[in-house]
């Protein structure tokens, strides 16, 4: 089995599924030719043509409203946009349309399509590279949003994302593009949207993260007796093993980057609060961004929780 | 640095002319019903007869709707009079498999493709059923936002590039939406891929409040689209047979894979935004009076009775058939069962989330 970082593993899956369906076609900004600025599609413009990897204008709210087009006319586009941060100039296509189109035509059009996305700080990159606002998306029905945090489940759940009949928002943590390598299936596998995993069991306290800070906090966990939720998918979210997770333990930590507030782990946090608070021991805590503009890199490690920021909030709950 | 009189002179002198641009304004049928026969489309009397029997169906929507509206049996409706030549003459050009990517002012051109007629009042009166386009039509539900729906056709005629059909697109938008980046990020794509897509533009003189003249300083907007390396015609938008021939030699093109081509139709929205605004706050009586004397119906009756195609008893029949059709269909819409809540979770996903499942128990 080969050993892959992230980057290659979403290439793959890229790569597997268009061999697979001639349906599904690649649009953004410098995918073709030159393979995308993190190399995610490299070799795919040789592979299957400018027609099926398609490099398009300068235009973050044209690749959305195009994307939108194709999938209604029977294709499955995966549309990139280069850096998270570039993203607001499509929410009017995002929010307006593709979340809508179901819905308002009764299921006449749909919109089965991928947005592939950089996100997140840790990479010394310029203002607005390094985003992590998931939460938006979240906050509309019709959207769902899915976050890997190695290359095994990148692949697998980009798999799942492609053939999902609705579009999926998928934030690729740039920190991680490169940064872990692991056994990766040769040929399709799919990670089902929606379900979290359990990434190590434990009895004393529950962490729920996603994306990069997902490491951060299984490093913080060591010496402890905690159990780690990899959420995977933020929107619909895994209630279910959230739920069981806590009424085990009864202490819950969340961790994320984003700002902390209106950032997922508030969603989180108040499911807990609505649907098992009976069985908390302690506060719910959170670990997260702080509610300022994500600085540039010479202030960014000040920012982003940290393995210590996270073992002392371990520390505090596990008081209780 | 400052540049004097005669250097600003000598400069230009030194500079070459290496672009320019011509538009074309097509006009056919005049007020007084004349038509230029060296410029007539091929239009059979009974195509002819078939457009003019649209037309007064549009009208007879029209003044329905708006009465309905009165009532409170629809919601804020938004009128088309005066708009209905450049409404049915592109929309009679198309083929069944076409698409289209219209915005909120296009009643005509669903009723001129055939689209139920009771689902046009179903959705007017605020119930989204009706915009469940039939599984036999490739019209997509109105954009409510002002100029989006332009890269959803760009889209749409790149996958059918893709696929190799030979089907076309069509977008309409208005003068407002001329100024809304994705028309510009949209004609731009269409040009890079030479895609079958044709952008009509409906140039009704006013967005809510605000005049053509201060949309744009462009003197047409046609000239829009040679920025985007696609050609730009201008056509007298109340003129039917002008717009029915600029849209088939667009069409043709589309088809031919010569790439896309942006119609603008200059007409006049001679009533208020919609049912909700009050258009006298800000424009003048004599404009629209003036306008109205271009009324796209009346010429193309006039042309007609010249031609021998055209009698009061005709007239009476037309309308007799377009007032039944109507009442038909409001009939139709008003005797359907209400949607029920539950419909609300139906399509937000293909499937129900677990918890849209768990809301679902207050229904």
């Amino acid at each position: 089995m080969p050993k892959l970082n992230m980057v290659q593993a979403i290439n793959f899956a890229l790569k597997e599924e268009m061999q697979r369906d001639d349906s599904i076609v690649i649009l953004g900004e410098d995918v073709g030719r030159d393979g995308g600025v993190f190399r995610t599609t490299e070799g795919l413009y040789n592979e299957f043509g400018p027609e099926r990897v398609i490099d398009t204008p300068l235009s973050e709210s044209g690749i959305i409203g195009t994307a939108i087009g194709m999938a209604a006319y029977g294709l499955r586009p995966v549309a990139e946009i280069q850096f998270m941060g570039f993203i607001y100039a499509a929410f009017d296509q995002i929010f307006s349309h593709a979340a809508r189109i179901r819905y308002r035509s009764r299921g006449r059009y749909t919109c089965p399509m991928v947005i592939r996305t950089p996100y997140g700080a840790g990479v010394k990159a310029l203002e607005l590279h390094s985003e992590s606002t998931e939460a938006f998306f979240c906050h509309m029905p019709g959207i769902k949003v899915v976050v890997p945090s190695t290359p095994y489940h990148a692949k697998g759940l980009l798999i799942s994302s492609i053939r999902d009949p609705d579009p999926v928002i998928f934030l690729e943590a740039m920190r991680l593009y490169r940064l872990i390598k692991e056994d990766v299936h040769e040929g399709e596998y799919t990670i089902p949207l929606g379900k979290a995993r359990v990434v190590q069991e434990g009895n004393d306290v529950t962490i729920i993260s996603w994306g990069s800070m997902l490491h951060r906090s299984l490093q913080a966990v060591e010496g402890y007796d905690a159990e780690v939720i990899d959420l995977m998918t933020l929107s619909p979210f895994d209630e279910e093993t959230i739920l069981n997770s806590v009424k085990k333990t009864g202490r819950v930590l969340i961790v994320h980057e984003a700002p902390k507030t209106c950032g997922f782990g508030a969603e989180i946090s108040a499911t807990i609060a609505e649907d098992a608070i009976l069985y908390l021991k302690a506060p719910i805590l959170r670990v997260t961004g702080y509610d300022v503009i994500i600085p540039l890199p010479k202030l960014e490690d000040h920012y982003l929780p940290s393995v210590e920021r996270i073992r002392r909030a371990i520390e505090e709950v596990t008081k209780y | 640095m400052t540049v004097n009189k005669s250097d600003a002179i000598f400069l230009i002198m030194a500079e070459k002319i290496i672009e320019s641009f011509q538009v074309r304004r097509i006009e056919i049928l005049d007020e007084k019903g004349d038509a230029d026969e060296s410029l007539m489309p091929a239009l059979s009397d009974s195509d002819i007869r078939r457009i003019f029997e649209l037309l007064i169906l549009l009208r007879t929507f029209d003044q329905r709707a708006l009465s309905l509206q009165r009532e409170g049996r629809l919601g804020t409706y938004a009128p088309i009079l005066g708009q209905e030549a450049s409404q049915v003459g592109s929309a009679f050009a198309l083929e069944k498999s076409d698409w289209i990517f219209p915005s909120y002012r296009e009643s005509g051109v669903y009723i001129t493709i055939g689209y139920p007629l009771h689902m046009l009042f179903q959705y007017w009166a605020l119930d989204e059923r009706g915009l469940k386009t039939p599984a036999d039509f490739n019209i997509f539900p109105i954009s409510i936002p002002v100029g989006t729906q332009v890269l959803h056709a760009v889209g749409a005629a790149m996958a059918s590039k893709y696929r190799k059909d030979k089907t076309a697109t069509v977008t309409y938008f208005g003068d407002g939406g001329t100024s809304k980046g994705d028309f510009h990020e949209g004609l731009n794509m269409a040009g890079v891929f030479k895609l079958p897509v044709i952008f009509i533009c409906q140039n009704n003189q006013w967005a809510i409040s605000m005049p053509r003249s201060k949309q744009s300083t462009s003197k047409t907007l046609a000239q829009k689209a040679y920025s985007y390396g696609i050609e730009g015609i201008q056509v007298d938008g109340n003129d039917v047979f002008a717009v029915y021939k600029a849209t088939a030699y667009a069409l043709q093109k589309a088809r031919q894979g010569e790439g896309p081509t942006f119609i603008e139709c200059v007409t006049y929205r001679i009533a208020d935004h919609t049912t909700a605004d009050d258009a006298t706050r800000y424009r003048s009586k004599e404009e629209v009076e003036m306008w109205k004397a271009k009324d796209p119906i009346q010429r193309l009756k006039l042309f007609m009775e010249k031609k021998g195609l055209w009698t009061v008893q005709y007239q009476k029949e037309a309308e007799d058939k377009a007032t039944s059709m109507i009442d038909e269909a409001v009939k139709t819409s008003e005797s359907l069962e209400p949607p029920q809540p539950r419909e609300m979770f139906t399509y937000i996903y293909e499937k129900l989330t677990p918890r849209q499942i768990k809301q679902l128990k207050d229904f």
